[in-house]
């Protein structure tokens, strides 16, 4: 475990029930054998042989995967390796050309988005997407599922609405005051930095009390002092009970808060495991850096290089 | 130059029976446009079919104004269906771009010579006033008397149409409080967000579509009420065009924008046309008839208001109510 962060993230989040079944989430995947699609004990999504094809160009081709409940799964891999476009077909917000994928044991296949993220699967986007002219506890608020008030039948009648919407924007001051944004609950969210959009867009995934949360790039753009108190709220994330997927690109964030690491390229899936073995796989440092990438050339190679280049240099000069 | 003259008429087309109808047609607008982010570029055709509607009944059928409205909101909700369901789930130009086209194709259908008949051709129906003649409740002359003056069933006509705005404006001003007006403004600022937080974006959109046509539904009947006939050359798309001038110079996304900005409107377009055409008359015109004549001089109003609208769009884009701050904001 790394080191805890000197920097103030507010979690107080995780209780007792979720530290433990995390924990125990967590124990269970030291069984789990490191090969790409390896089955886990308790996966909370499981997707088998799904395809995406754009044109010529096979950019999601995953025979298996599953992920397991309760702990931090990251998804890496070099850029082009189709890891949001997986992420969408999972989603709901792109549909693939093959392939059956299951939350929870119910099938996906042609479910839209919205009922996706209904079922307690809910993603951000690499790109944050702030509602940028709404206030950011309208943001908050609009996250909250089975809102009476958004059928347009009862919508014009604020009593049939009132009680629910005090209780949404408690529990979204709650999570504000979590994120550290209290202090910005009545500015647009459209004049929040970046980082602070990533915190929101986090938050208001949460008021949808979801089982798992999908990370797009959560790092994306942030800066180091904000990067800690974010990894501070993915953890908190898992230590209330939640399962959380995430894709990234940065490495120490990979290493330090995931459980299970699976690695595409190329649209397929080259390798899983814990971080540390995942980091040493050779087809790991091979999809990132390509094959042959640390064979050290010996004199006699340079030497022969050189020479060719200096012999097409003179070709050249001869034309 | 009779600048009492001026103001008066331009006062009288201000709070008019026009300015009436434009206002509801933008109210729609509002839904669709400022609040929702829709682009509905035929709010003439939801105005033409629901005024159809209404006459149809009553003309063809001999049946009453009030069934003829049922009918005329039925149809209206039916167009909206029609319009959305192949693309609300496109990118926001196809509605636009199909918007414009439906509403050139219900005129262009509804005034088709095959159709005389029923419709009227070219000449529209007339002949279905009278119950709504016989309810007025007013005579002679209404108004300040030497301010501004209507006659008596203009009077009623505005009296009517000004109750439905008012009343449009409070069903606004609700709905647009509530979680279900959050979700529409969600929705204008980034659909995907709002998608991946379980709402059914496609479905909201469609409320909206519809209820926005049905406040272009109520103008579509007072259209029809003030003119005691109706024909297709009252609903040409610069209907819709102005009506977005209206939005625009009230403030999009606000209850009042469309009131006010239809009553900024109709006092600019009566008093510039006015002005020049004072100023192009008689025997020593204000402006010489080597410049410009009358038949010119009408068209000098369009031409300023265009001006204005540019510059409207320059120095103040969020209109008259609309708030600075939010237009300051990149909406992505």
């Amino acid at each position: 475990m790394p080191a805890e962060t000197s920097l103030p993230t507010n979690i107080e989040a995780a209780n007792e029930e979720g530290l433990a079944r995390s924990k125990a989430a967590r124990a269970a995947l030291a069984d789990v054998k490191t090969e790409p699609g390896a089955a886990k004990p308790d996966p909370i999504l499981r997707a088998d042989g799904i395809v995406r094809q754009f044109g010529g160009l096979r950019a999601v081709d995953v025979d298996h995967v599953e992920v397991q409940r309760g702990v931090i799964t990251a998804l890496i891999g070099p850029n082009g390796a189709g890891k949001t476009t997986f992420f969408n077909l999972l989603t709901g917000f792109d549909r693939p050309d093959e392939g059956e994928w299951w939350f929870n044991d119910k099938k996906l296949n042609r479910v839209p988005a919205y009922k996706v993220a209904r079922m307690g699967m809910v993603r951000t986007f690499q790109l944050t997407k702030v509602l940028a002219r709404l206030t950011v506890l309208e943001n908050m608020r609009l996250g909250a599922t089975g809102q009476r008030g958004e059928s347009l039948l009862s919508a014009m009648f604020q009593p049939r609405w009132a009680g629910q919407e005090a209780a949404n924007t408690e529990r979204a001051h709650n999570l504000l005051a979590r994120f550290l944004l209290d202090k910005k609950v009545q500015d647009f969210a459209g004049s929040l930095s970046g980082g602070q959009r990533k915190l929101l867009e986090m938050a208001r995934a949460l008021m949808t009390e979801p089982e798992l949360v999908m990370l797009d790039e959560p790092m994306a753009g942030v800066n180091p002092a904000l990067k800690q108190s974010l990894l501070g709220h993915v953890k908190s994330l898992r230590d209330e009970g939640r399962t959380v997927l995430f894709v990234e690109h940065d490495m120490d964030m990979v290493r330090d808060i995931s459980d299970w690491v699976i690695v595409m390229a190329q649209g397929r899936i080259v390798a899983e495991g814990p971080p540390d073995s995942v980091m040493a796989d050779q087809r790991v440092i091979d999809a990132y850096l390509g094959a042959h990438h640390d064979v050290a050339l010996t004199f006699e190679e340079e030497e022969k290089i050189l020479a060719a280049a200096e012999a097409e240099i003179e070709e050249e000069q001869n034309d | 130059m009779d600048f009492h003259n001026l103001l008066t008429l331009s006062l009288q087309q201000a709070l008019g029976p026009t300015a009436v109808i434009y206002a509801l047609a933008a109210i729609g607008l509002n839904v669709h446009f400022g609040y929702t982010g829709l682009l509905n570029f035929g709010q003439a055709g939801f105005m033409m079919v629901a005024g159809y509607g209404m006459v149809f009944v009553a003309t063809e059928w001999g049946l009453s104004l009030w069934l003829g409205t049922l009918v005329g909101l039925v149809l209206t909700v039916i167009l909206a269906l029609l319009l959305g369901l192949p693309t609300l789930r496109l990118r926001a130009d196809y509605l636009a771009i199909v918007t414009i086209a439906a509403a050139e194709i219900v005129r262009q259908t509804i005034g088709a010579a095959k159709f005389s008949d029923k419709f009227g051709g070219q000449d529209g129906l007339t002949g279905f006033i009278q119950p709504f003649r016989d309810a007025n409740p007013f005579s002679g002359t209404k108004g300040i008397p030497g301010v501004v003056t209507w006659s008596a069933f203009d009077f009623w006509v505005m009296t009517v149409g000004w109750l439905l705005v008012a009343l449009s404006c409070v069903v606004v001003w609700l709905l647009m409080r509530s979680p279900w007006g959050r979700v529409l403004k969600s929705i204008r600022e980034d659909e995907d967000a709002v998608r991946s937080l379980g709402k059914n974006v496609t479905s909201y959109k469609m409320q909206a579509l519809i209820i926005g046509g049905l406040f272009g539904a109520l103008a579509g009947f007072m259209t029809a009420l003030r003119s005691a006939s109706i024909g297709p050359s009252f609903f040409a798309t610069d209907v819709t065009f102005f009506a977005y001038t209206v939005l625009l110079i009230g403030g999009a996304a606000r209850v009042l924008g469309p009131v006010v900005g239809s009553i900024i409107f109709w006092f600019l377009i009566s008093a510039l046309g006015i002005f020049f055409s004072q100023a192009t008359s008689g025997t020593d015109p204000l402006i010489p008839a080597s410049i410009m004549d009358s038949t010119q001089a009408s068209l000098m109003r369009f031409i300023f208001l265009g001006l204005g609208l540019m510059l409207l769009m320059i120095f103040r884009p969020q209109g008259i109510f609309g708030d600075r701050r939010e237009l300051a904001i990149d909406a992505r």
